[in-house]
Protein backbone atom coordinates (compact mmCIF):
# COMPACT_ATOMS: atom_id res chain seq x y z
CA UNK A 1 0.00 0.00 0.00
CA UNK A 2 2.48 2.43 0.64
CA UNK A 3 3.86 2.01 -2.70
CA UNK A 4 0.32 2.94 -4.27
CA UNK A 5 0.11 5.87 -1.87
CA UNK A 6 3.61 6.67 -3.23
CA UNK A 7 3.07 6.39 -6.77
CA UNK A 8 -0.61 8.59 -6.50
CA UNK A 9 1.54 11.36 -4.28
CA UNK A 10 4.08 11.33 -6.93
CA UNK A 11 1.63 11.73 -10.21
CA UNK A 12 -0.69 14.03 -8.38
CA UNK A 13 2.17 16.59 -7.72
CA UNK A 14 3.63 16.01 -11.38
CA UNK A 15 -0.41 16.92 -12.41
CA UNK A 16 -1.13 19.85 -10.61
CA UNK A 17 2.73 21.34 -11.47
CA UNK A 18 2.08 20.26 -15.26
CA UNK A 19 -1.62 21.86 -15.05
CA UNK A 20 -0.02 25.17 -13.92
CA UNK A 21 2.70 25.22 -16.29
CA UNK A 22 0.24 25.16 -18.79
CA UNK A 23 -1.34 28.54 -17.80
CA UNK A 24 1.95 30.34 -16.80
CA UNK A 25 3.83 28.93 -19.60
CA UNK A 26 4.82 31.99 -22.44
CA UNK A 27 5.34 29.88 -25.29
CA UNK A 28 1.90 28.17 -26.40
CA UNK A 29 3.62 25.24 -27.73
CA UNK A 30 5.42 24.36 -24.55
CA UNK A 31 1.85 25.04 -22.86
CA UNK A 32 0.46 21.88 -25.08
CA UNK A 33 3.05 20.03 -23.91
CA UNK A 34 2.60 20.51 -20.92
CA UNK A 35 -1.49 19.72 -20.75
CA UNK A 36 -0.27 16.46 -22.62
CA UNK A 37 1.93 15.38 -19.81
CA UNK A 38 -0.99 16.85 -17.50
CA UNK A 39 -3.14 13.93 -19.33
CA UNK A 40 -0.55 11.23 -18.95
CA UNK A 41 -0.46 11.48 -15.08
CA UNK A 42 -4.30 11.69 -14.91
CA UNK A 43 -4.39 8.34 -17.34
CA UNK A 44 -2.48 7.08 -14.45
CA UNK A 45 -4.29 8.37 -11.65
CA UNK A 46 -7.26 6.27 -12.79
CA UNK A 47 -4.88 3.18 -13.33
CA UNK A 48 -4.28 3.94 -9.27
CA UNK A 49 -8.18 3.60 -8.96
CA UNK A 50 -8.93 0.80 -11.15
CA UNK A 51 -10.44 2.22 -14.27
CA UNK A 52 -7.65 0.94 -16.83
CA UNK A 53 -10.42 1.45 -19.31
CA UNK A 54 -10.74 5.05 -18.90
CA UNK A 55 -7.22 5.51 -18.64
CA UNK A 56 -6.55 3.80 -22.01
CA UNK A 57 -9.02 5.71 -23.69
CA UNK A 58 -8.10 8.79 -22.24
CA UNK A 59 -4.26 8.45 -23.68
CA UNK A 60 -5.66 7.17 -26.71
CA UNK A 61 -8.25 10.06 -27.28
CA UNK A 62 -6.99 12.89 -25.81
CA UNK A 63 -3.24 12.51 -25.81
CA UNK A 64 -3.47 10.42 -29.31
CA UNK A 65 -5.79 12.67 -31.34
CA UNK A 66 -7.41 15.96 -29.54
CA UNK A 67 -3.87 17.27 -27.97
CA UNK A 68 -2.02 16.71 -32.00
CA UNK A 69 -4.52 18.84 -33.64
CA UNK A 70 -3.94 21.55 -30.32
CA UNK A 71 -0.37 21.42 -31.34
CA UNK A 72 -1.27 21.21 -35.05
CA UNK A 73 -2.82 24.49 -34.53
CA UNK A 74 -0.57 26.16 -32.41
CA UNK A 75 2.55 25.43 -33.92
CA UNK A 76 0.96 26.91 -37.15
CA UNK A 77 0.27 30.26 -35.33
CA UNK A 78 2.90 32.83 -36.03
CA UNK A 79 2.94 34.61 -32.57
CA UNK A 80 4.48 37.92 -31.95
CA UNK A 81 4.73 37.65 -28.42
CA UNK A 82 5.60 41.87 -28.34
CA UNK A 83 1.92 42.25 -29.67
CA UNK A 84 0.32 40.43 -26.81
CA UNK A 85 1.52 42.61 -24.36
CA UNK A 86 0.37 45.82 -25.60
CA UNK A 87 -3.62 44.91 -25.32
CA UNK A 88 -2.43 43.11 -21.78
CA UNK A 89 -3.03 46.29 -19.89
CA UNK A 90 -6.31 47.37 -21.58
CA UNK A 91 -7.58 43.76 -21.43
CA UNK A 92 -6.70 43.09 -18.23
CA UNK A 93 -10.16 44.76 -16.23
CA UNK A 94 -12.28 42.86 -18.48
CA UNK A 95 -10.61 39.80 -17.96
CA UNK A 96 -10.84 39.79 -14.21
CA UNK A 97 -14.43 40.94 -14.51
CA UNK A 98 -15.17 37.47 -16.72
CA UNK A 99 -13.25 35.40 -13.78
CA UNK A 100 -14.57 37.14 -10.78
CA UNK A 101 -18.49 36.17 -12.24
CA UNK A 102 -17.22 32.97 -13.14
CA UNK A 103 -16.07 32.14 -9.61
CA UNK A 104 -19.01 33.80 -7.89
CA UNK A 105 -21.12 31.20 -10.42
CA UNK A 106 -19.09 28.27 -9.03
CA UNK A 107 -19.03 28.93 -5.58
CA UNK A 108 -23.16 29.19 -5.46
CA UNK A 109 -23.61 26.17 -7.56
CA UNK A 110 -21.28 24.42 -6.01
CA UNK A 111 -22.66 26.43 -2.29
CA UNK A 112 -26.41 25.18 -3.40
CA UNK A 113 -25.94 21.63 -4.29
CA UNK A 114 -28.21 18.87 -3.23
CA UNK A 115 -28.28 15.50 -4.84
CA UNK A 116 -31.56 13.38 -5.82
CA UNK A 117 -32.61 11.05 -3.22
CA UNK A 118 -31.43 8.33 -5.04
CA UNK A 119 -27.93 9.64 -5.98
CA UNK A 120 -26.27 8.51 -3.18
CA UNK A 121 -27.00 4.82 -3.19
CA UNK A 122 -26.55 4.78 -7.13
CA UNK A 123 -23.02 6.54 -6.70
CA UNK A 124 -22.16 3.56 -3.91
CA UNK A 125 -22.27 1.46 -7.28
CA UNK A 126 -22.56 2.74 -10.80
CA UNK A 127 -21.15 -0.21 -12.28
CA UNK A 128 -20.78 -3.97 -11.11
CA UNK A 129 -18.04 -4.75 -8.89
CA UNK A 130 -15.19 -4.03 -10.62
CA UNK A 131 -13.71 -7.72 -9.34
CA UNK A 132 -16.28 -9.93 -10.82
CA UNK A 133 -16.87 -8.06 -14.05
CA UNK A 134 -13.73 -6.41 -16.13
CA UNK A 135 -13.44 -3.19 -16.68
CA UNK A 136 -14.54 -2.90 -20.16
CA UNK A 137 -17.38 -5.91 -19.65
CA UNK A 138 -19.01 -3.01 -17.03
CA UNK A 139 -18.71 -0.01 -19.28
CA UNK A 140 -19.80 -2.06 -21.84
CA UNK A 141 -22.71 -2.79 -20.54
CA UNK A 142 -23.78 0.69 -19.23
CA UNK A 143 -22.66 2.18 -22.59
CA UNK A 144 -24.30 -0.38 -25.23
CA UNK A 145 -27.03 -1.49 -23.14
CA UNK A 146 -28.74 0.43 -20.34
CA UNK A 147 -28.11 3.55 -21.68
CA UNK A 148 -28.28 2.88 -25.40
CA UNK A 149 -30.53 5.46 -26.78
CA UNK A 150 -28.65 8.30 -25.26
CA UNK A 151 -25.49 6.94 -26.63
CA UNK A 152 -26.61 6.85 -29.78
CA UNK A 153 -28.06 10.36 -29.58
CA UNK A 154 -24.86 11.37 -28.26
CA UNK A 155 -23.26 9.94 -31.85
CA UNK A 156 -26.36 12.00 -33.41
CA UNK A 157 -24.71 15.24 -31.66
CA UNK A 158 -21.77 14.34 -33.01
CA UNK A 159 -21.89 13.83 -36.82
CA UNK A 160 -23.97 16.74 -36.95
CA UNK A 161 -21.61 18.97 -35.33
CA UNK A 162 -18.89 16.93 -38.03
CA UNK A 163 -21.19 17.61 -40.68
CA UNK A 164 -21.54 20.88 -39.84
CA UNK A 165 -17.43 21.86 -39.64
CA UNK A 166 -16.95 19.73 -43.15
CA UNK A 167 -19.48 21.85 -45.06
CA UNK A 168 -18.11 25.23 -43.14
CA UNK A 169 -14.90 24.39 -44.48
CA UNK A 170 -14.94 22.42 -47.70
CA UNK A 171 -14.49 24.43 -51.07
CA UNK A 172 -14.12 23.08 -54.51
CA UNK A 173 -11.35 25.03 -55.94
CA UNK A 174 -12.02 25.36 -59.77
CA UNK A 175 -9.45 24.65 -61.95
CA UNK A 176 -8.02 21.58 -59.79
CA UNK A 177 -6.85 18.35 -61.52
CA UNK A 178 -8.11 15.48 -59.26
CA UNK A 179 -6.36 12.19 -59.63
CA UNK A 180 -9.23 9.59 -60.73
CA UNK A 181 -7.92 5.69 -59.42
CA UNK A 182 -10.54 4.37 -61.12
CA UNK A 183 -10.48 6.41 -64.46
CA UNK A 184 -6.46 5.15 -64.40
CA UNK A 185 -6.81 1.85 -63.43
CA UNK A 186 -9.76 1.05 -66.10
CA UNK A 187 -7.40 2.49 -68.92
CA UNK A 188 -6.36 -0.17 -71.13
CA UNK A 189 -2.99 -0.51 -73.57
CA UNK A 190 -5.60 -0.45 -76.52
CA UNK A 191 -7.15 2.53 -75.16
CA UNK A 192 -3.35 4.52 -75.32
CA UNK A 193 -1.26 2.91 -77.72
CA UNK A 194 -1.22 2.26 -81.04
CA UNK A 195 1.66 0.76 -83.19
CA UNK A 196 1.43 2.86 -86.66
CA UNK A 197 3.91 0.88 -89.84
CA UNK A 198 5.32 4.38 -91.34
CA UNK A 199 6.22 4.17 -94.93
CA UNK A 200 9.12 5.65 -95.76
CA UNK A 201 8.84 9.21 -96.57
CA UNK A 202 5.30 9.23 -96.52
CA UNK A 203 4.54 10.47 -92.79
CA UNK A 204 1.29 9.46 -90.75
CA UNK A 205 -1.43 12.40 -90.10
CA UNK B 1 9.20 -3.83 6.89
CA UNK B 2 9.11 -7.16 6.47
CA UNK B 3 5.78 -6.73 4.27
CA UNK B 4 7.11 -4.08 2.34
CA UNK B 5 10.36 -6.12 1.15
CA UNK B 6 8.43 -9.00 -0.01
CA UNK B 7 5.23 -6.73 -1.57
CA UNK B 8 6.92 -4.12 -3.09
CA UNK B 9 10.40 -4.09 -3.38
CA UNK B 10 11.86 -7.43 -4.35
CA UNK B 11 8.79 -7.45 -7.13
CA UNK B 12 10.53 -4.12 -7.93
CA UNK B 13 13.88 -5.83 -8.62
CA UNK B 14 12.74 -8.41 -10.49
CA UNK B 15 10.79 -6.30 -13.00
CA UNK B 16 14.17 -3.80 -13.32
CA UNK B 17 15.74 -7.17 -14.53
CA UNK B 18 12.77 -8.38 -16.64
CA UNK B 19 12.84 -4.90 -18.36
CA UNK B 20 16.91 -5.95 -18.75
CA UNK B 21 16.24 -9.33 -20.06
CA UNK B 22 14.16 -7.55 -22.54
CA UNK B 23 16.11 -4.25 -23.75
CA UNK B 24 19.56 -6.09 -23.81
CA UNK B 25 18.77 -8.57 -26.56
CA UNK B 26 15.72 -5.67 -28.21
CA UNK B 27 18.90 -3.33 -28.83
CA UNK B 28 21.00 -6.38 -30.26
CA UNK B 29 18.49 -7.08 -32.73
CA UNK B 30 17.75 -3.55 -33.73
CA UNK B 31 21.62 -3.32 -34.26
CA UNK B 32 21.41 -6.63 -36.59
CA UNK B 33 18.26 -5.76 -37.97
CA UNK B 34 19.71 -2.24 -39.95
CA UNK B 35 22.52 -4.81 -41.04
CA UNK B 36 19.69 -7.26 -42.38
CA UNK B 37 18.13 -4.34 -44.26
CA UNK B 38 21.24 -3.47 -45.63
CA UNK B 39 22.33 -7.44 -46.49
CA UNK B 40 19.11 -8.03 -48.17
CA UNK B 41 18.23 -4.95 -49.98
CA UNK B 42 21.79 -5.17 -51.35
CA UNK B 43 21.21 -8.71 -52.47
CA UNK B 44 17.81 -7.48 -53.98
CA UNK B 45 19.59 -5.30 -56.42
CA UNK B 46 22.78 -7.23 -57.19
CA UNK B 47 24.64 -5.39 -54.41
CA UNK B 48 27.07 -7.13 -52.38
CA UNK B 49 26.17 -4.43 -49.04
CA UNK B 50 28.05 -4.01 -45.94
CA UNK B 51 31.04 -6.71 -46.36
CA UNK B 52 34.35 -4.87 -45.10
CA UNK B 53 34.06 -4.68 -41.67
CA UNK B 54 34.15 -8.17 -39.85
CA UNK B 55 33.99 -11.18 -41.56
CA UNK B 56 30.89 -10.98 -43.74
CA UNK B 57 30.40 -7.61 -42.50
CA UNK B 58 28.88 -8.40 -39.13
CA UNK B 59 30.42 -5.63 -37.31
CA UNK B 60 29.02 -3.01 -38.81
CA UNK B 61 26.16 -2.05 -36.73
CA UNK B 62 28.74 -1.92 -33.71
CA UNK B 63 31.25 -0.08 -35.95
CA UNK B 64 28.29 2.46 -36.52
CA UNK B 65 27.13 3.06 -32.94
CA UNK B 66 30.60 3.71 -31.88
CA UNK B 67 31.25 6.35 -34.69
CA UNK B 68 27.44 7.83 -33.50
CA UNK B 69 28.48 7.24 -30.07
CA UNK B 70 31.75 9.37 -30.88
CA UNK B 71 30.23 12.42 -33.35
CA UNK B 72 29.88 15.84 -31.97
CA UNK B 73 26.18 16.40 -30.75
CA UNK B 74 25.01 19.76 -32.41
CA UNK B 75 22.40 22.02 -31.45
CA UNK B 76 21.04 24.75 -33.55
CA UNK B 77 21.16 28.11 -31.94
CA UNK B 78 17.65 28.82 -33.08
CA UNK B 79 16.37 25.01 -31.67
CA UNK B 80 14.01 25.05 -28.45
CA UNK B 81 16.82 23.18 -26.35
CA UNK B 82 14.47 21.40 -23.99
CA UNK B 83 11.94 19.95 -26.51
CA UNK B 84 14.83 18.96 -29.28
CA UNK B 85 16.80 16.90 -26.44
CA UNK B 86 13.32 15.28 -25.23
CA UNK B 87 12.19 14.46 -28.51
CA UNK B 88 14.13 11.84 -29.37
CA UNK B 89 14.46 10.42 -25.65
CA UNK B 90 10.91 10.24 -26.25
CA UNK B 91 11.14 8.74 -29.62
CA UNK B 92 13.09 5.92 -28.14
CA UNK B 93 11.36 5.08 -24.63
CA UNK B 94 7.99 4.70 -26.12
CA UNK B 95 8.80 2.10 -28.26
CA UNK B 96 10.43 0.66 -25.24
CA UNK B 97 7.52 1.02 -23.38
CA UNK B 98 5.25 -1.02 -25.36
CA UNK B 99 7.15 -4.49 -24.88
CA UNK B 100 6.22 -4.95 -21.47
CA UNK B 101 2.65 -6.24 -22.64
CA UNK B 102 4.24 -8.44 -25.36
CA UNK B 103 3.93 -12.06 -24.84
CA UNK B 104 6.96 -13.99 -25.84
CA UNK B 105 5.83 -17.66 -24.70
CA UNK B 106 3.42 -18.78 -22.79
CA UNK B 107 3.53 -16.51 -19.63
CA UNK B 108 6.71 -14.82 -20.69
CA UNK B 109 5.47 -11.31 -20.06
CA UNK B 110 6.53 -8.68 -18.11
CA UNK B 111 2.55 -7.21 -17.58
CA UNK B 112 -0.48 -10.02 -18.00
CA UNK B 113 -2.53 -6.80 -17.96
CA UNK B 114 -6.28 -7.26 -19.50
CA UNK B 115 -6.16 -4.01 -21.69
CA UNK B 116 -2.83 -5.23 -23.70
CA UNK B 117 -4.09 -3.78 -26.89
CA UNK B 118 -5.55 -0.96 -25.81
CA UNK B 119 -1.96 -0.10 -24.04
CA UNK B 120 -0.08 -0.95 -27.44
CA UNK B 121 -2.52 1.46 -29.05
CA UNK B 122 -1.95 4.30 -26.49
CA UNK B 123 1.74 4.13 -26.65
CA UNK B 124 1.95 4.05 -30.18
CA UNK B 125 -0.80 6.77 -30.51
CA UNK B 126 2.05 8.48 -28.06
CA UNK B 127 5.11 8.01 -30.58
CA UNK B 128 3.88 11.22 -33.01
CA UNK B 129 4.96 13.15 -30.41
CA UNK B 130 8.85 12.68 -30.64
CA UNK B 131 8.28 13.17 -34.33
CA UNK B 132 6.21 16.17 -33.80
CA UNK B 133 8.46 17.56 -31.39
CA UNK B 134 11.61 17.54 -33.08
CA UNK B 135 10.00 18.60 -36.42
CA UNK B 136 8.53 22.28 -34.22
CA UNK B 137 11.74 22.35 -31.50
CA UNK B 138 14.73 22.21 -34.78
CA UNK B 139 13.09 25.35 -35.96
CA UNK B 140 13.82 24.52 -39.54
CA UNK B 141 11.46 24.68 -42.94
CA UNK B 142 12.77 20.97 -43.52
CA UNK B 143 11.94 19.81 -40.37
CA UNK B 144 8.56 21.45 -39.76
CA UNK B 145 7.41 20.32 -42.75
CA UNK B 146 8.59 16.75 -41.96
CA UNK B 147 7.42 16.36 -38.47
CA UNK B 148 3.67 17.63 -39.88
CA UNK B 149 3.37 15.33 -42.67
CA UNK B 150 4.69 12.56 -40.56
CA UNK B 151 1.96 13.26 -37.59
CA UNK B 152 -0.97 13.53 -40.33
CA UNK B 153 -0.32 10.28 -41.48
CA UNK B 154 0.29 8.55 -38.19
CA UNK B 155 -3.04 9.79 -37.02
CA UNK B 156 -4.70 8.85 -40.02
CA UNK B 157 -3.65 5.15 -40.20
CA UNK B 158 -3.99 4.65 -35.94
CA UNK B 159 -7.96 4.75 -37.07
CA UNK B 160 -8.15 2.25 -39.69
CA UNK B 161 -5.28 -0.33 -37.46
CA UNK B 162 -7.88 0.51 -34.49
CA UNK B 163 -10.71 -1.13 -36.65
CA UNK B 164 -8.40 -4.00 -37.78
CA UNK B 165 -7.22 -4.67 -34.05
CA UNK B 166 -11.22 -4.18 -32.58
CA UNK B 167 -12.46 -7.23 -35.37
CA UNK B 168 -9.31 -9.33 -33.97
CA UNK B 169 -10.54 -8.63 -30.24
CA UNK B 170 -13.80 -9.80 -31.29
CA UNK B 171 -13.23 -12.78 -32.61
CA UNK B 172 -10.76 -13.63 -29.41
CA UNK B 173 -13.23 -12.02 -27.14
CA UNK B 174 -10.11 -10.48 -25.46
CA UNK B 175 -8.12 -7.37 -25.17
CA UNK B 176 -4.94 -9.77 -23.52
CA UNK B 177 -2.76 -10.43 -25.64
CA UNK B 178 -1.86 -13.40 -24.17
CA UNK B 179 -5.54 -14.44 -24.11
CA UNK B 180 -5.73 -13.33 -28.04
CA UNK B 181 -2.82 -15.78 -28.56
CA UNK B 182 -4.40 -18.59 -26.60
CA UNK B 183 -8.09 -18.47 -28.64
CA UNK B 184 -5.71 -19.01 -31.92
CA UNK B 185 -4.48 -22.03 -30.43
CA UNK B 186 -8.21 -23.39 -29.58
CA UNK B 187 -9.44 -22.12 -33.39
CA UNK B 188 -7.28 -21.07 -35.83
CA UNK B 189 -4.62 -18.06 -36.32
CA UNK B 190 -6.89 -15.34 -37.39
CA UNK B 191 -4.83 -14.59 -40.33
CA UNK B 192 -7.12 -17.25 -41.94
CA UNK B 193 -10.60 -15.68 -40.97
CA UNK B 194 -9.33 -12.32 -41.22
CA UNK B 195 -6.61 -12.59 -44.20
CA UNK B 196 -8.13 -9.01 -45.54
CA UNK B 197 -7.53 -7.20 -42.59
CA UNK B 198 -4.07 -9.09 -41.85
CA UNK B 199 -2.96 -7.84 -45.44
CA UNK B 200 -4.31 -4.38 -44.42
CA UNK B 201 -2.75 -4.21 -40.86
CA UNK B 202 0.79 -4.72 -42.73
CA UNK B 203 0.37 -2.41 -44.92
CA UNK B 204 -1.02 -0.05 -42.13
CA UNK B 205 2.10 -1.08 -39.93
CA UNK B 206 4.20 0.31 -42.77
CA UNK B 207 2.72 3.99 -42.94
CA UNK B 208 2.84 3.89 -38.75
CA UNK B 209 6.48 3.16 -38.21
CA UNK B 210 7.09 5.75 -41.41
CA UNK B 211 8.69 3.00 -43.66
CA UNK B 212 8.90 2.77 -47.50
CA UNK B 213 6.42 3.50 -49.02
CA UNK B 214 4.97 5.55 -47.05
CA UNK B 215 8.72 7.25 -45.82
CA UNK B 216 6.69 10.84 -46.77
CA UNK B 217 8.01 12.58 -43.64
CA UNK B 218 11.90 11.59 -44.55
CA UNK B 219 11.22 11.73 -48.51
CA UNK B 220 15.03 12.78 -49.41
CA UNK B 221 14.46 14.01 -52.44
CA UNK B 222 11.91 16.97 -50.96
CA UNK B 223 12.74 16.99 -47.70
CA UNK B 224 16.06 15.82 -47.50
CA UNK B 225 15.62 13.74 -44.61
CA UNK B 226 12.31 15.28 -42.39
CA UNK B 227 12.06 15.59 -38.75
CA UNK B 228 15.55 14.42 -38.10
CA UNK B 229 17.77 17.05 -40.61
CA UNK B 230 18.66 19.13 -37.54
CA UNK B 231 19.69 15.74 -35.12
CA UNK B 232 23.40 14.48 -34.81
CA UNK B 233 25.46 11.83 -33.34
CA UNK B 234 23.48 10.47 -30.58
CA UNK B 235 20.25 11.95 -30.43
CA UNK B 236 19.83 11.14 -34.45
CA UNK B 237 21.01 7.43 -33.12
CA UNK B 238 18.21 7.54 -30.59
CA UNK B 239 15.54 8.07 -33.04
CA UNK B 240 16.76 5.77 -35.30
CA UNK B 241 17.00 3.10 -32.83
CA UNK B 242 13.30 4.06 -31.88
CA UNK B 243 11.84 3.92 -35.43
CA UNK B 244 13.82 0.26 -35.89
CA UNK B 245 12.64 -0.85 -32.33
CA UNK B 246 8.87 0.12 -33.11
CA UNK B 247 9.16 -1.85 -36.47
CA UNK B 248 10.32 -4.90 -34.48
CA UNK B 249 7.47 -3.89 -32.19
CA UNK B 250 4.69 -3.73 -34.75
CA UNK B 251 6.29 -7.15 -36.16
CA UNK B 252 5.48 -8.63 -33.08
CA UNK B 253 1.88 -7.14 -32.67
CA UNK B 254 1.04 -8.47 -36.51
CA UNK B 255 2.33 -11.87 -35.26
CA UNK B 256 0.58 -11.63 -31.82
CA UNK B 257 -2.98 -10.81 -33.54
CA UNK B 258 -2.74 -12.85 -36.54
CA UNK B 259 -0.02 -15.36 -36.96
CA UNK B 260 -0.41 -17.56 -33.30
CA UNK B 261 2.54 -15.09 -31.62
CA UNK B 262 4.43 -18.35 -29.84
CA UNK B 263 2.13 -20.95 -31.57
CA UNK B 264 3.56 -23.67 -33.93
CA UNK B 265 1.73 -24.35 -37.17
CA UNK B 266 0.98 -27.34 -36.35
CA UNK B 267 0.88 -29.14 -33.16
CA UNK B 268 2.44 -32.18 -33.82
CA UNK B 269 5.71 -33.61 -33.56
CA UNK B 270 7.91 -31.98 -35.84
CA UNK B 271 6.81 -28.51 -35.18
CA UNK B 272 6.92 -28.76 -31.37
CA UNK B 273 10.24 -29.50 -31.26
CA UNK B 274 11.07 -25.67 -31.23
CA UNK B 275 10.28 -23.84 -28.19
CA UNK B 276 7.60 -21.12 -28.75
CA UNK B 277 9.66 -18.24 -28.46
CA UNK B 278 11.32 -19.10 -31.44
CA UNK B 279 8.01 -19.61 -33.14
CA UNK B 280 7.29 -16.13 -32.04
CA UNK B 281 11.04 -15.32 -33.13
CA UNK B 282 10.47 -16.62 -36.94
CA UNK B 283 7.73 -15.17 -37.27
CA UNK B 284 8.74 -11.70 -36.34
CA UNK B 285 11.77 -12.03 -38.64
CA UNK B 286 9.11 -12.99 -41.28
CA UNK B 287 6.92 -9.74 -41.26
CA UNK B 288 10.16 -8.14 -40.30
CA UNK B 289 11.43 -9.62 -44.17
CA UNK B 290 8.33 -7.79 -45.78
CA UNK B 291 9.43 -4.84 -44.49
CA UNK B 292 12.74 -4.76 -45.84
CA UNK B 293 11.45 -6.42 -49.11
CA UNK B 294 8.72 -3.68 -49.53
CA UNK B 295 11.09 -0.97 -49.57
CA UNK B 296 13.54 -2.44 -51.88
CA UNK B 297 10.38 -2.75 -54.12
CA UNK B 298 7.96 -0.31 -54.27
CA UNK B 299 8.20 3.41 -55.43
CA UNK B 300 7.04 6.39 -52.52
CA UNK B 301 3.31 7.14 -52.20
CA UNK B 302 2.62 10.74 -53.24
CA UNK B 303 1.59 12.60 -50.15
CA UNK B 304 -2.25 12.68 -51.49
CA UNK B 305 -2.57 9.32 -52.51
CA UNK B 306 -1.00 8.27 -49.25
CA UNK B 307 -4.36 10.30 -47.33
CA UNK B 308 -6.47 8.91 -49.65
CA UNK B 309 -4.97 5.25 -49.33
CA UNK B 310 -5.69 6.36 -45.05
CA UNK B 311 -9.08 7.55 -45.03
CA UNK B 312 -11.33 6.38 -48.53
CA UNK B 313 -9.95 2.65 -48.68
CA UNK B 314 -8.54 1.37 -45.19
CA UNK B 315 -11.23 3.03 -43.25
CA UNK B 316 -14.26 2.27 -44.78
CA UNK B 317 -12.90 -1.55 -45.29
CA UNK B 318 -11.66 -2.05 -42.15
CA UNK B 319 -15.66 -0.49 -40.94
CA UNK B 320 -17.06 -2.83 -42.83
CA UNK B 321 -14.97 -5.88 -42.03
CA UNK B 322 -16.04 -5.28 -38.16
CA UNK B 323 -19.37 -5.24 -38.87
CA UNK B 324 -19.11 -8.21 -41.02
CA UNK B 325 -17.23 -9.89 -38.36
CA UNK B 326 -19.41 -8.95 -35.76
CA UNK B 327 -22.54 -9.79 -37.53
CA UNK B 328 -21.07 -13.49 -38.20
CA UNK B 329 -20.00 -13.92 -34.54
CA UNK B 330 -23.63 -12.90 -33.61
CA UNK B 331 -25.20 -15.32 -35.77
CA UNK B 332 -22.83 -17.93 -34.80
CA UNK B 333 -23.17 -17.24 -31.00
CA UNK B 334 -19.83 -17.08 -30.92
CA UNK B 335 -19.47 -13.86 -29.21
CA UNK B 336 -17.94 -13.59 -25.31
CA UNK B 337 -21.11 -13.96 -22.98
CA UNK B 338 -23.68 -15.97 -25.91
CA UNK B 339 -23.06 -18.50 -23.70
CA UNK B 340 -21.34 -20.73 -26.41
Amino acid sequence: MIAATLIFYMLASILVVAAFMVVVSRNPVHSVLWLILAFVNSAGLFVLLGAEFLAMVLVVVYVGAVAVLFLFVVMMLDLNRLAWREGFQKAMPLGIAVSVVLLTEIVVMVGGWSSAKGAAALRQAPMPDPASVPNTQALGEVIYTNYFYLFQGAGLVLLVAMVGAILLTHRRHPGVRRQSVAAQIARRKEDSLKLNKVPTGKGIS
Amino acid sequence: MAEFWTGTLWPLIVIVFQCIAIVAPLFAVIAYLTFAERKVIGAMQLRKGPNVVGPFGLLQPIADGVKLFAKETIIPTGADRPVFILAPILTLTLSLIAWAVIPFDKGWVIADINLGVLFLFAVSGLGVYGIIMAGWASNSKYAFLGGLRSAAQMVSYEVSMGLILVSVILTAGSMNLSTIVEAQANSVWYVIPHFPMFVLFVISILAETNRHPFDLPEAEGELVAGYNVEYSAMPFALFFLGEYGNMILMSSICAIMFLGGWLPPFNIWPFTVLPGIMWFGIKVAAILFVFLWVRATFPRYRYDQLMRLGWKVFLPLSLAWVVLTAGVLMMFGLLPGQGS
